[in-house]
């Protein structure tokens, strides 16, 4: 048997398409045969050093995807396979495991650390495999060099897999202090101390407990800040790695240190490897993104609120830290800008500086502004675009009053590079400060507006002038107007844009139908902007959006008539069908209402014809705008709405299938809502269908989480449109709804993400039964609903209790019980007087500061007094 | 380990506009959903403030039952008004509009003062329905409440027309009697008009707002692009002599489907009301006498009645005047709900009064009634309809009546200029 597997690894690998084919299903055929069988044999070739490299990597490799897989559902079947392997085949795997860790060859070795990691990932949660750790440990001290090394890589990789919480105290600090005498100068193994620098990368989350310790604590710094020294290049690389992890897991810790490691990273960025020199800079964003954090969360007002103080380390290193980060500005790549992948020293140098403004709000401006007026108009266009992008990065977090004077007297100057920089490089940078100088600068809440009657003119020309410039220029230049069009978004029926209005869109088609709009993403900004201008526009210039329509119907018709397209040419024409179909989506939101609405829907049957043609092309992007542009068009058709939905219906149902591509399968849960407010009871010939859909999303494994609470929300508004003929799938929803409620009333322990997710859960669950108990009132079937309203007030009650809710559950909890005192009325009056949710509850509500919570109970507080007087 | 990726996003937007779209939509979906179930609440409240409007509903009770409530909810729920109850869908636009129409009772004797307290007029063959314009639109829902069209209209707000509806906040209620064979709206109420309220006032002061205001909109010219259905206010006399021969015999635009009587001093009272008659005879109607589904008249008497707890059969009156009642084993035994409408014919035995009042009939179960149908027939209908058979009430006995009155009402003035 073992001779077979070795040629067949070897036969999956073949250049012979026959052969690899044929050892590759033969390989499947043993796994789902024998599964215990297979993983010995895979095991044991892994295990045996007199077996080819190539066969044993792979052997490791299809272990590996035997114990894991991407998919949660996939995952799961796999470790509970794993789980159900008998005793000895797993103890068997296991030894071969560990003894491959000794093996002298390196990949070997490497894979059995990986497949050792996710073994332990499945077992100690369930504590099983309990000495693996001592044993791992005991390899520490066991000579030679490289069974130490690929210990440590494996401690790693266990730290990555394993939670904290299920391994033992004791065991984390033998583990950590592994990692760190393996990190110590005095290791004298590059490799390993290589190893042992990675693994404490992974191993920092389970440090709580020695971070609290200054002794400890103490040692760890100072040996990854010695190990930052290292003459190896990518021992110096890990060890930043540990600081930037540090940062931000242990911010609160820093502050003994961060003056060390302010020297330790400013010589790194200056003189060290690029590839330091990259997470030294990182370790300052990090450090931003800690206090931006925490200083948001004081919000101004309740200094000291915050779980974290805020150290202001940014603030202290500022003399020092800008002008550090400024050098970098000049080590300008000659065309970063047109390479999409593009990551260097400059650009991390300019985002950190742009962060440290975040940070620290007016104090940067000193020390930034001598930098920009001494290099803005030398010949050099390194220190012109260094100077420009230092101005665009720090235009984000002092305040307007700051920055007004220095901007206004920018502004002209930038039109003018603009307009007459030689340097691609320099017109891109400055497109791009006059997009943010846009995004912060201008809008409604600005004093002084930056864009006046005076320069208005010419900022819009320059930037049409811009937009025909290389495809990275013109594309900053959409940007730019993007936000010039969002600042005037609430700006009232008068629109300064109004005169510019037609010559903008004109300009922003001609750049999305320029030849080499593929090209830096220039088709899409000019979308993008063209949206934005749409979004922003007043009925001053309605007649104008309306003539947009038959411009880009024909554009997206156009689309759907290309020939033999080559894959490359057809995922292009994708991308450029999910634009026009977002453009169309924009409009319909601003034109199907007054007073355009009844020109604008002469154009519906068209527009509704192709999007319908668009679900014909494969493409999840493009369907995801189409169903969003048809959820826009039936809330504004109304009834009328009515005549598509024959041909349409089938696409919806197709859209609910979508597991996979779960964003299209939530986009179309949420257009089945849009429907059903626009159709009314003329949806109903279409509930058996979208129900049976529903209910089976709901009972889907496959299914992402984040697409269930909205389908609880979507019975609702089912039940709302179609009233009592809701009766038929009572027995249905119902049963679904009460096993969400329990899982759903109690999240405590969970973290943060998932308390949120179970909030969102309550929600549409409780958007359920508000739909329900409204769409049955008056109606004679009332009573059908009675038998649900104890457990309904219990899942009120507990939610209540848990004290966990959030703004939006709070809402729809009190809403909840007026509607079910509303429907139900005298038949509930005693069990509503039994609520603690009628009582405390609803008191709280009473009294909150938001008034729709408050509105709310007011409400149901209404409901009630009428239910239990009569 | 490979090195971890540190890369942040370089001179782009955090969000992309698809994301931003994606979002806009979901805002906007939950917006309107919470619009939907707020306006399901306000119906409920809105049915409060109805109620707290009978008669039969002390008001200070219903206060004292929620003494709590600050004046932030109390005008709240008293401003829920048509405008927003235009704003409902569905079943509870349905169920809300069956009810906001001022229904008249069957003249089944001639009141008093007709002369000098009442208005005539001839009621126009067609579909009696409530037109609602507002925000750009104009919908009109027959009895049931369920839609009949959904159209532009010249009236106050009823098409989305820049400059000529007024403010985008007017809206206009009017009750009409949509005419088939001239696609015309008659319009015979005005309950408001662009945002002002006239449930509060006398059918006098209606009926003069509604012939001088209606004009003006130019909504009474034929149908154009903006305009689809052409509107005609219902020409109304004083019911004395000349006006009861002009709007009984007087040539007009429309077929006529009986007279209507309206009590000049009643404000608009949804529901039934005895300050409202129609009467029909033969020669002002084609329906005098009630047709069944094949458009003739049965042999007998058809009604319908609404069954209640315990087998009570009663008419759709406020309060409700029992008619007969139901054995509890048929009940059971035919799977009726009690709520539901019930189809009788009315046996050789008759309809019995005493002193002029009901005191039993003669029924035969025939079945439920069809859905399309909200109420049960009104004691008057039931009444009208058996004297209809039986011993109608002429034209001949109004204008009696009328002169009688007359000769009373010139008596005295005789003799003061004496």
């Amino acid at each position: 048997m073992s001779m077979e597997v070795t040629q067949l690894l070897i036969n999956a690998q073949s250049i012979d398409g026959t052969v690899r084919k044929h050892a590759e299903e033969s390989l499947k055929q043993f796994q789902e045969q024998n599964l215990a069988g297979f993983l010995l044999s895979l095991a044991g070739e892994l295990a045996n050093d007199e077996k080819p490299v190539d066969s044993r990597k792979l052997a490791g490799l299809v272990l590996k995807n035997a114990l894991d897989a991407k998919e949660q559902h996939r995952k799961y079947e796999l470790v509970q396979r794993w789980l159900a392997l008998d005793m000895s085949t797993k103890s068997q795997i296991r030894a071969f495991l560990l003894k491959t860790l000794s093996s002298p060859v390196p990949d070997v070795r490497s894979t059995a650390s990986q497949v050792i990691a996710k073994v332990a990932g499945i077992e100690l949660p369930q504590k099983q495999w309990p000495e693996l750790i001592v044993s791992l440990l005991s390899n520490i001290h066991q000579l030679p060099a490289h069974v130490k090394q690929a210990t440590l890589e494996t401690l790693g990789y266990l730290c990555e897999e394993v939670s904290p919480d299920v391994v033992e105290q004791e065991h984390v600090n033998k583990i950590l202090t592994a990692v760190v005498q393996g990190m110590n100068a005095a290791e004298g193994n590059n490799d390993v101390r290589l190893a042992a620098t990675r693994a404490l990368y992974m191993a920092l989350g389970f440090a709580q407990a020695n971070f609290n310790n200054d002794m400890e604590r103490d040692y760890i710094m100072r040996v990854v800040c010695e190990a930052t020294l290292s003459p190896e290049v990518k021992i110096r690389q890990a060890a930043f790695e540990c600081l930037v992890s540090i940062a931000s897991t242990y911010y609160e810790k820093l502050a003994h240190y961060i003056q060390d490691i302010f020297n330790i990273t400013a010589k790194a960025v200056r003189e060290d490897d690029e590839s330091v020199a990259l997470q030294a800079i990182e370790f300052w964003s990090s450090i931003c993104d800690e206090e931006i954090d925490i200083l948001e969360e004081y919000g101004g007002e309740f200094a000291g609120d915050s779980d974290v103080p805020c150290f202001y380390f940014t603030k202290q290193a500022l003399p020092g830290l800008v002008p550090l980060l400024l050098e970098t500005l000049l080590k300008q790549e000659e065309d970063q800008d047109l390479d999409e992948g593009a990551w260097n020293i400059a650009m991390a140098g300019g985002t950190c500086l742009g962060l440290v403004a975040k940070a620290v709000g007016d104090d940067i401006v000193p020390h930034v502004m001598p930098f920009i007026e001494e290099k803005i108009s030398k010949p050099d266009w390194r220190e012109r675009e260094a100077a420009t992008y230092a101005f665009g990065s720090i235009l984000e977090g002092p305040s307007a009053d700051r920055l007004m004077a220095i901007v206004n007297a920018a502004l002209t100057f930038m039109l003018n590079a603009l307009t007459n920089d030689p340097s691609n490089h320099v017109k891109d940078t400055t497109a791009w400060t006059l997009g943010r100088i846009f995004e912060f600068l201008h809008g409604s809440t600005i004093e002084t507006p930056i864009i006046t009657q005076a320069n208005c003119q010419q900022i819009i020309t320059v930037l049409i002038q811009t937009m025909k410039d290389a495809p990275n220029v013109a594309e900053k230049a959409c940007g730019a107007l993007y936000f010039l069009a969002q600042g005037y978004e609430d700006i009232g029926p008068n629109s300064p844009l109004t005169p510019y209005f037609q010559e903008i869109i004109q300009s922003l088609l001609s750049v999305a139908h320029r030849e080499d709009a593929t090209e830096s993403r220039l088709r899409t900004a000019a979308y993008e902007a063209l949206n934005e201008v749409v979004r922003c526009s007043t009925d001053e210039t309605s007649t104008m959006v309306l003539q947009l329509v038959p411009v880009i119907m024909l554009e997206l018709h156009n689309t759907l008539e290309g020939e033999k397209l080559s894959m490359d040419e057809r995922e292009k024409q994708n991308e450029l069908q999910g634009l026009l179909c977002g453009c169309l989506q924009v409009i319909i939101q601003k034109l199907g209402s007054e007073p355009t609405k009844y020109m604008f829907m002469q154009s519906a049957d068209q527009m509704m014809g192709l999007f319908l043609r668009v679900f014909g092309c494969r493409s999840a992007t493009a369907h995801e705008e189409a169903m969003l542009a048809i959820g826009a068009l039936a809330y504004a058709a109304g009834p009328d709405f009515a005549k598509y939905m024959p041909e349409f219906y089938k696409y919806l149902e197709m859209g609910l299938q979508n597991f996979e591509e779960y964003q299209v399968c939530a986009v179309t849960v949420g257009v089945v809502g849009d429907i059903c407010r626009a159709l009314e009871d003329k949806v109903l010939p279409y509930c058996d269908g979208i129900m049976t859909q529903l209910l089976k999303d709901l009972s889907s494994n496959q299914l992402h989480r984040s697409v269930k609470p909205p389908i609880f929300s979507c019975f609702g508004d089912i039940a709302l449109a179609i009233g009592e003929d809701f009766e038929k799938y009572l027995r249905y929803s119902m049963p679904m709804l009460q096993s969400a409620a329990e899982l759903s009333a109690h999240s405590s322990g969970a973290d943060d993400e998932m308390t949120e997710y179970t909030n969102s859960l309550r929600n549409g669950i409780l958007e359920a039964y508000s739909g329900i108990f409204q769409g049955f009132k008056n109606s004679p079937k009332t009573q059908l609903l009675i038998p649900f309203a104890p457990h309904i007030l219990q899942f009120l009650d507990s939610i209540y209790m848990e004290k966990d809710m959030d703004e939006v559950v709070m809402k729809t909890a009190i809403g909840v019980l007026g509607d079910l005192a509303d429907t139900l009325g005298s038949h509930v009056g005693g069990l509503i007087q039994q609520s603690v949710s009628s009582k405390e509850f609803l008191n709280e509500c009473l009294s909150s500061d938001d008034h729709t919570i408050k509105e709310a109970a007011e409400w149901a507080k209404h409901a009630i007094t009428r239910a239990i007087s009569v | 380990m490979a090195p971890h990726e540190i890369r942040r996003p370089f001179k782009r937007r955090p969000i992309s506009d698809q994301q931003k779209r994606r979002e806009l939509s979901l805002l906007r979906q939950s917006q309107h959903r919470s619009d939907a179930q707020q306006r399901a609440r306000n119906l409920a409240s809105s049915v409060i403030s109805l109620q707290s409007s009978s008669p039969d509903v002390d008001p200070e009770i219903l206060f004292e039952a929620v003494p709590e409530l600050d004046e932030g909810t109390e005008s709240e729920s008293s401003s829920f008004d048509v405008r927003q109850a235009s704003r409902l869908r569905g079943p509870e636009a349905r169920k809300w509009f069956a009810r906001q129409l001022m229904l008249p009772e069957w003249m089944i004797d001639v009141p008093d003062n007709l002369s000098r307290d009442w208005y005539v007029l001839a009621r126009p063959a067609g579909k009696r329905c409530f037109v609602v314009s507002s925000d750009g639109t104009t919908v009109s829902r027959v009895r049931n409440g369920s839609i009949l069209h959904h159209f532009p209209s010249a009236l106050p707000g009823g098409a989305r027309k820049k400059g000529a509806s007024g403010p985008a906040n007017s809206y206009s209620i009017l009750d009409c009697i949509f005419h088939e064979s001239d696609q015309t709206y008659y319009v015979i109420d005005m309950v408001c008009w662009r945002g002002y309220s006239l449930y509060e006032c006398t059918a006098e002061f209606r009926f003069f707002w509604l012939q001088s205001k209606l004009a003006e909109t130019g909504a009474c010219d034929p149908p154009s692009f903006y305009h689809k259905f052409r509107f005609s206010a219902v020409p109304f006399f004083n019911c004395d002599q000349s006006g009861l021969h002009s709007a009984y015999t007087g040539s007009l635009p429309y077929v006529k489907d009986g007279l209507l009587f309206y009590n000049k001093h009643a404000h608009y009272h949804t529901g039934n009301t005895p300050l409202v008659l129609i009467w029909k005879d033969e020669s002002c109607s084609q329906y005098v006498i009630d047709t069944d589904n094949n458009g003739e008249v049965p042999d007998q008497q058809h009604i319908v009645l609404e069954l209640q707890e315990e087998g009570k059969l009663v008419t759709s009156d406020d309060p409700p005047v029992p008619f007969s009642c139901l054995n509890a084993d048929f009940v059971k035994q035919s799977g009726l709900l009690s709520g539901s409408l019930i189809r009788f014919a009315i046996g050789d035995g008759g309809l019995n009064c005493v002193d002029g009042r009901f005191e039993k009939a003669d029924l035969q179960y025939i079945g439920v009634s069809n859905r399309a149908r909200a109420f049960a027939d009104s004691y008057s209908k039931i009444m009208f309809q058996y004297m209809a058979r039986h011993s109608p009430l002429k034209v001949e006995d109004l204008a009696s009546t009328i002169s009688h009155e007359n000769q009373q009402d010139k008596t005295p003035e005789v003799e003061m200029s004496d």
